[in-house]
């Protein structure tokens, strides 16, 4: 069970008054904070700290996201960035020249189904978020794998000081991009370790809750890579 | 069965025809994410009746007109299946169905903080799988969960429960003989944590006092009813951290 100095707390439950947490996750009623989710409530720290274990991703802008392609309109092709609203990715911003229906075809740019690397520019409450791909590292993603997780889960995969995220990265030589809405792409030397490294960040998402996770995935990756043959050159 | 045997539903020692005493509840059982394709699920089960609710949302309203401006759009769907009843229920939504399911979507309304995510809907599922009395309850109960488990930010947990008047006597959880042969019946839901009412309905008559002395007896069960949720929800954490730390 959970020990004193992390607690798991569930919707309704009452936070000390001096706990760090972000709004919709903490909330005032009455004068008590309240957290609004399954959440963990870590008491080591100087001041007690609020982390949610489960949310649903509200684009931002500013954000870096992996979107899908979901259909294609007629001057833009519409995303799915995991969230409750579906992006909007202009022919004009892609192309970085004006778009013509009439000559040109959308899907010989992007199809439904492609995997794409983009910012978000701009969200608000009454339009949908509009995504660019102009930028270093944006655009179509054309090889490797997309791991889906928890957008929650997020911080757990890049670690403290990006911990996590070096020990992955140096374990397996893969390269990896975690984007805030919980899609992440690897690009693996070879086959096996891309697999290594998918159990790997579900092992991370499974367990985020839990103490001491870095090394127990550094201990997992390494038996599974003894399995797999590779080697401990 | 369906037979209209005359059962006695309250002996000399004051216990209900299951052995009950007034004040107590049928065993609970609470799990959540039961089903993978949701993105939060949990069931629920007051004796023999069991409930299933799934959530899926926030996310793009299927049809575009629904669309709220300011908030998320609730939709709550109560249902029981055909199977759930000792004759087979027509599979259609009944006027009872849709009835019931406004009444738990309004225990929601002001629980649920939808202003978080506008222009969306959040869709709620409840399939009773068995209905044994109380099913509107027990359907508050796993809805409750399932949004929890969903990671839909709300003020509180909400859980249900009925009470019921038969021989004069005021039972808590009342099963479906004593619904079906009962002066009256009471189903509540509250968010204790807020102190909120968030579902309250009569059936049958009940004196001012009498009707005072069943809200304490429904509140005190929806309490440990919150606290028996809350464990269902920590329990699906505790579990991989009991697993891993051996």
């Amino acid at each position: 069970m959970a020990g004193q100095d992390r607690v798991i707390v569930a919707p309704g439950d009452t936070l000390p008054d001096d706990v760090q947490g972000k709004e919709p996750y903490v909330i005032d009623i009455g004068g008590k904070k309240v957290a609004t989710v399954v959440g963990l409530l870590d008491l080591r720290g100087e001041k007690p700290n609020f982390i949610p274990l489960l949310h649903v991703y509200v684009p931002k802008p500013g954000d870096v996201v992996i979107g899908l392609v979901s259909s294609i309109g007629v001057m833009n092709w519409f995303v799915d960035i995991n969230s409750p609203y579906a992006a909007v990715l202009t022919a004009q911003d892609f192309l970085g020249r004006p778009y013509n229906p009439l000559t040109d075809d959308l899907t010989r740019y992007l199809k439904v189904g492609d995997y794409i690397k983009a910012k978000v520019v701009a969200f608000d409450r009454s339009r949908n978020p509009l995504l660019t791909v102009n930028g270093e590292g944006l655009g179509k993603i054309t090889e490797g794998k997309i791991v889906e997780i928890q957008p929650a889960k997020v911080p757990r995969v890049i670690g403290k000081k990006k911990s996590m995220l070096n020990m992955l990265e140096s374990e397996t030589g893969c390269q990896i991009f975690v984007a805030v809405n919980g899609r992440i792409h690897i690009l693996c030397p070879n086959k096996d370790l891309e697999s290594i490294m998918v159990l790997a960040i579900k092992m991370i998402e499974r367990e985020a809750h839990t103490v001491g996770l870095t090394e127990r995935v550094q201990k997992y990756i390494q038996e599974l890579k003894k399995i797999k043959g590779i080697g401990e050159a | 069965m369906g037979g209209k045997a005359q059962v006695r539903l309250i002996d000399e020692f004051g216990r209900r025809h299951d052995g009950r005493l007034p004040e107590e509840m049928r065993p609970v059982r609470m799990q959540v994410g039961v089903l993978d394709n949701s993105d939060g699920s949990a069931i629920v089960e007051y004796g023999k009746t069991k409930v299933i609710a799934a959530v899926y949302g926030p996310r793009e309203p299927v049809q575009r007109f629904m669309v709220l401006p300011d908030r998320a759009l609730l939709r709550v769907r109560y249902h029981m299946a055909p199977f759930s009843t000792w004759e087979r229920k027509s599979p259609a939504p009944s006027r009872r169905e849709v009835e019931l399911s406004k009444v738990i979507r309004e225990a929601f309304e002001d629980i649920v903080l939808v202003k978080l995510f506008p222009r969306t809907t959040i869709d709620v599922f409840i399939e009773v799988l068995q209905a044994d009395g109380g099913t509107r309850t027990a359907a508050v109960t796993a809805a409750s969960l399932a949004l929890a488990d969903a990671g839909i930010p709300m003020k509180a947990l909400v859980a249900g429960v009925a009470v019921g008047k038969i021989d004069g006597v005021l039972v808590l959880d009342v099963d479906e003989i004593e619904d079906g042969s009962g002066e009256a019946d009471l189903p509540v839901a509250a968010a204790p944590d807020i102190g909120k009412i968030t579902l309250f309905q009569l059936n049958g008559v009940l004196t001012e006092e009498e009707l005072s002395k069943a809200m304490d007896m429904a509140l005190s069960a929806i309490r440990q009813l919150v606290e028996l949720e809350k464990k269902a929800l920590k329990e699906k954490y505790a579990f991989s951290r009991e697993v891993r730390s051996e």
